[in-house]
């Protein structure tokens, strides 16, 4: 229960931590970046919502800490601000608009590559020595390198311009009515294989690497050698023994990992113009519709730190030796 | 999905660096394929990005070329929609963004040396505060933070990259530095020093930190890695400023000359593939520097295929 509340409390400073730096951001820059957006839209916007972006950025003469309150009041009664890419619609509600589809991809991918990326580690650990344990590790470092945008452009190249086996952008046909029919859910489906494809095979390499360095930590354990002793069978040894106490390690710095996955489906999103939440910053960055720009910034922070909370909790339930000491 | 392996709690070689570590590493190079494989390429592409202005055939700016040509003998990689000679774009942009990403490493290791070290040596209070804010930064999702700065920051030259970047990638660094430090705090070389009446900083820097000097290379290796990515990833959402050659830049200007429309994979493959293989190269000596820091390693030149079937 103590455990609980200390992740709680640290995923609590997190948020804050998150916010606080989305506040002072705008605050910090040299040539205040919201000034110039504000002299921009200056005469196209109503003076209700110009008032509200001053407020937001600060372009006021109102002490910090009182602007500071004011933000974090307006923030957690959801007032979001507007987006000045699709004035005048919230930005909330672009962001509820684009996040089931970020959430989707990500998701999916990211079950997909811990599966194959903690299965092949196990194997290639087990098999220490092997072809495919020489082989394995070095593509994975590879792939792990290879920038996720331009894996997605070269993809996008060859099965979408040159074989046309795929559709070269968006999430579904726009001649389809969305719904929960047959013929849209394999509209969706093949127009999201691409993109996570891409994430599948960037993300993949880390959790192998990862997983096979916890399995041969796990293989020098004693009890391996005693079960060893004892003549169980390899595939039990190699299941129940090993691969069972190495899985969690490897899950730690799971928040670090998800952060870096999501950034890569950012990129993935804009190379295949996929309407999530990766596709929107980068609208917003061209727009210098900086409303919607911390709102996004907000929310995929928000979405990382939860489940990386989630996957604590779930750790430390699992793994009693979590517990105990503070972690570090 | 930890790129770099948790410390090992196997102190350095004792005392001091060893005398001739270019030969340690021809040794390693030579029991380890890895390790030279990575060496040799990092090598050729470090060649690249200093004599690659004298290498370049033509000037990467000039316009004066059939656009969109593939790969001949007068352009090795072809042109860009604009006739720009990619091979020429291709070598100078080696330069930038390899010194964009050791620049950003530099910095980030630089910090990660500071504030992961010093608390931790300090103790008490101020420790617990900076190892929770360590823990902080090392969940808040780096590339979105990175997009929100530079798009404050406005069309950022490679300077400014590499100041931003530098300044955001720290964390995963001073976290391994300071389980380090708490570890070699205790060591009785440490206590020695303190009892012979060293300062604090005396210690800090002549004692413990050469200890750990293979675990600072090893975070350079990795902080810079990560920082050609991102430096690339900035730069092709149009972040950066790109009148600027780099790869990153090219594969904007790529995406934006419509190149994949045009089957133009001369324009995109080179700046992406070269970024990859920057990565794997350096994730490759960082195999060398693990058995540097641990000598155990390098005696064991054939992994025993002890457990495990057939």
């Amino acid at each position: 229960m103590q455990f609980a509340l200390r992740r709680f409390g640290f995923l609590l400073i997190s948020l804050w931590a998150a916010v606080t730096i989305n506040f002072f951001l705008p605050r910090m820059m040299p040539g205040n970046p919201a000034i110039l957006m504000l002299a921009r839209f200056r005469g196209q916007l109503s003076p209700r919502v110009l008032h509200a972006l001053e407020l937001q950025f600060g372009i006021t003469n109102a002490p910090l800490w009182q602007q500071y309150l004011v933000y974090l009041n307006n923030l957690a009664h959801g007032r979001w601000g507007i987006s000045l890419t699709y004035y005048p619609v919230p930005v909330a509600r672009v962001i509820a608009e684009s996040l089931p589809w970020t959430l989707g991809l990500v998701g999916t991918a990211t079950i997909i590559s811990v599966g194959i990326g903690i299965t092949l580690g196990i194997v290639t650990a087990w098999r220490r020595g092997s072809i495919w344990d020489n082989f394995l590790p070095t593509v994975a470092t590879f792939t792990a390198a290879i920038p996720y945008f331009w894996l997605a452009l070269i993809l996008l190249y060859g099965m979408g311009y040159v074989w046309h086996w795929f559709p070269l952008a968006h999430a579904y046909s726009t001649s389809l009515t969305p719904g929960f029919t047959l013929p849209f859910i394999t509209n969706v489906v093949t127009h999201a294989f691409l993109p996570a494809l891409t994430i599948v095979i960037s993300s993949t390499g880390g959790w192998l690497l990862g997983m096979r360095n916890n399995m041969i930590q796990t293989l020098g354990e004693d009890y391996m050698l005693f079960g060893e002793a004892r003549g169980l069978p390899p595939r039990r040894l190699m299941w129940q023994y090993a691969a069972r106490n190495a899985i969690l390690p490897s899950l730690t710095g799971f928040g670090m990992s998800i952060g870096m996955v999501v950034g890569g489906a950012l990129l993935t999103e804009i190379v295949f113009s996929y309407p999530g939440i990766g596709f929107q910053l980068l609208a917003a960055v061209q727009n210098e519709d900086y409303p919607l720009m911390q709102g996004l910034f907000l929310i995929i922070a928000f979405a990382v730190l939860l489940a990386n909370f989630i996957v604590e909790l779930l750790y430390g339930k699992l793994d009693p030796r979590t517990r105990g000491g503070e972690s570090q | 999905m930890n790129p770099m392996p948790e410390p090992s709690l196997e102190p350095m070689a004792l005392a001091g660096p060893p005398k001739h570590l270019g030969g340690i590493w021809l040794g390693i190079m030579r029991r380890d394929r890895r390790v030279m494989t990575g060496t040799i390429f990092l090598g050729l592409f470090l060649a690249m990005a200093l004599f690659g202005p004298l290498l370049a055939p033509y000037d990467p700016t000039a316009t004066q070329f059939v656009p969109l040509a593939a790969p001949s003998a007068q352009h090795w990689l072809g042109t860009t929609a604009t006739g720009q000679d990619v091979f020429s774009q291709f070598l100078y942009g080696s330069r930038t963004s390899l010194a964009v990403g050791f620049g950003a490493g530099f910095l980030a290791t630089l910090l990660a040396i500071i504030l992961g070290m010093l608390p931790a040596y300090l103790g008490g209070r101020i420790d617990t505060v900076f190892a929770t804010a360590i823990n902080v930064m090392l969940v808040i999702p780096g590339l979105p933070l990175l997009i929100v700065l530079s798009a404050y920051v406005h069309s950022a030259g490679p300077l400014t990259i590499a100041i931003v970047i530098g300044l955001t990638g720290w964390a995963w660094g001073a976290r391994i530095l300071r389980s380090q430090t708490l570890s070699l705090a205790r060591r009785d070389f440490v206590i020695a020093a303190r009892l012979s009446g060293e300062s604090h900083l005396g210690i800090l820097f002549s004692e413990i930190l050469p200890n750990m000097l293979a675990l600072v290379v090893a975070n350079l290796i990795f902080a810079a890695l990560a920082a050609i990515l991102a430096e690339a990833s900035l730069e092709f959402l149009g972040l950066g400023n790109p009148q600027a050659i780099t790869w990153g830049t090219m594969l904007y200007w790529s995406n934006v000359g419509q190149a994949l429309l045009n089957g133009a994979w001369w324009w995109i493959v080179p700046p992406g593939l070269a970024i990859a293989l920057v990565g794997l190269s350096l994730a490759l000596v960082n195999f060398g520097i693990d058995q540097l820091a641990n000598p155990r390693l390098r005696t064991r030149a054939q992994v025993s295929p002890k457990q495990g079937g057939s």
